[in-house]
């Protein structure tokens, strides 16, 4: 359970989050989206304790992470791609973060197969490809066994047996009553996965929802996302109103 | 198979809580699990075995002037490389905390352990543990080479002379202080190059500032550098001008220590990571 209440974050004059609210469920996949520079990310730091919100509160299992006692034994977190030193080994990574939270380094061989990263444990985390890095991060965060997962963008960079793979882990997760955030960008991509939705556009709370329902709304889902997060982006969408892709180009054969 | 394993929790939710213990060993795992640490760490030994053996292989105490073998000090003369030692292990604390911001490790550091200080104060005691101990292990080593390879007649320093022992044993503690120093200027710094750079500042800038002053000024504030401290203070057996006593500049040099780390830990739990 994740409880969101009317948290706010600004940088300088811009409002990143926006007052924003909402409740992650156990036992479903929630998929968290909005366009680039929606504040995605940055409530899932706020969700952690990373950053402090300018106003507001999150709370996950009815505490605010400070005061979680075995935090890797709650949550789970996947935030960015290679947030590890590029020297270290997969394993020495992992067991570091396992002995802060007294896990058992059992569980360090445990996360490391069930992420397919046993072959390439002893290797130097810096050498992994997007895809291994994403693998290890998911690892980590499954080191705890936590009943809470947020995973930022977990598909990014994973091939497409590994993006079959995340899919069916994650679900896997909820059917087994625990609490799974996943953020993107791609509506077509959490559909796969997610039952439940949060939209959200330049910080604020668009949508909370479900796939079926969102899709009931247009003609497909994918439109009924483009009309929901309409005006949302932070870059400029006149000229694509404009010309569609069909602007003018010079022929080249 | 996946379900099963993920079901396996075999640990109890209840008991405790994490606490400096916990994120101690995570510190340590991680200083020892980078090369970074090493290299440090031999540069560190080859500075100090290096210097002791250029410097007092080459003293000619038949040449030497009578004011020059008055102020010999070939305890002192043992540690003309702390000065490059001094700023190896400054590099070690440094890295202990900005290479952790550079790859993104610190926010993984702070979800597994969200009290700040305590992370900082966790690093704090393993980067002093284990420069500490390399510190007055080549202390030793460099004052036993350095009078081993010191020729007759110069006069030899020995253990059981007065204030030599002391001397030796504050040349071991000095790197280790200034690793904390390192560590509290990266926890507040966050980027290496920038708190390299503040460290060696800190050691070699200041001092040249001075330079410029006047001889007077130089001396009355010189006294309060460390390594100043160092060289006139710490590892002197025979008293210098315009110096503080061993106690008084070794508990000067914890006092920047400890003030940098309160000002890093500060920095860090007041900052977004």
């Amino acid at each position: 359970m994740i409880e969101a209440r009317g948290l706010v974050k600004r940088y300088g004059s811009t409002t990143a989050v926006d007052h924003l609210s909402f409740d992650v469920q156990p036992g479903t996949v929630t998929g968290f989206l909005g366009p680039n520079g929606a504040g995605k990310s940055t409530t899932m730091r706020m969700i952690l304790g990373l950053d402090r919100p300018d106003a507001g509160t999150a709370r996950v299992n009815g505490k605010s992470y400070h005061e979680l006692r075995w935090p890797l034994r709650e949550v789970g977190a996947l935030l960015e791609a290679k947030a590890f030193h590029p020297g270290r080994s997969a394993r020495a990574h992992l067991t570091a973060l396992a002995v802060s939270n007294d896990l058992p380094r059992q569980r360090v061989d445990e996360v490391l197969e069930i992420t397919g990263m046993g072959p390439a444990a002893n290797r130097r985390a810096g050498k992994f490809s997007l895809g291994m890095a994403q693998r290890l991060g998911i690892a980590a965060a499954l080191l705890g066994d936590p009943a809470v997962l947020l995973l930022d963008e977990p598909v990014n960079g994973l091939d497409p047996e590994g993006i079959r793979w995340i899919r069916g882990l994650l679900k896997n997760l909820a059917a087994h009553g625990r609490t799974v955030l996943i953020s993107s960008h791609l509506i077509s991509e959490v559909a796969q996965t997610a039952d439940q939705l949060i939209v959200i556009g330049r910080g604020r709370l668009l949508a909370q929802t479900t796939v079926a329902e969102l899709s009931a709304r247009s003609t497909s889902l994918e439109e009924a996302f483009f009309q929901l997060t309409e005006g949302s982006t932070e870059y400029s969408t006149s000229y694509e109103a404009n010309y569609g892709t069909n602007y003018p180009l010079r022929r080249v054969s | 198979m996946t379900t099963a394993t993920l079901d396996r929790a075999a640990h109890s939710r209840d008991e405790g809580h994490y606490g400096f213990r916990t994120v101690a060993q995570m510190e340590w795992l991680k200083l020892r699990s980078v090369r970074s640490t090493w290299w440090t760490l031999l540069v560190f030994a080859a500075g100090m075995i290096g210097l002791a053996i250029l410097i007092l292989a080459h003293q000619h105490w038949a040449t030497m002037s009578a004011a020059d073998r008055a102020s010999f000090d070939p305890t002192n003369d043992s540690y003309a490389g702390l000065a490059i030692g001094q700023l190896a292990l400054g590099v070690l604390g440094v890295l202990a905390v900005t290479s952790e911001f550079s790859s993104g490790m610190i926010r993984a550091t702070f979800a597994a352990a969200p009290r700040r200080p305590l992370v900082l104060a966790a690093k704090a005691a393993i980067v002093a543990a284990v420069t500490l101990v390399a510190g007055e292990i080549l202390a030793f080593v460099a004052f036993g080479i350095g009078e081993a390879v010191l020729k007759n007649p110069a006069p030899h320093a020995s253990l059981g002379q007065p204030g030599v022992l002391r001397a030796v044993l504050m040349a071991g503690a000095y790197p280790a202080l200034i690793a904390l120093i390192g560590l509290g200027l990266g926890a507040l710094i966050r980027h290496t190059a920038g708190a390299i750079s503040a460290v060696v500042g800190v050691l070699f800038v200041l001092p040249l500032i001075l330079v410029p002053l006047g001889t007077s000024l130089q001396n009355s504030i010189g006294q309060f550098l460390p390594m100043v401290i160092a060289e006139n203070s710490l590892t002197a057996v025979k008293p210098v001008a315009h110096s503080l006593s061993p106690g008084v500049g070794l508990a000067l040099l914890c006092g920047y220590a400890a003030a940098a780390l309160v000002a890093g830990g500060w920095a860090l739990a007041r900052r977004d990571a």
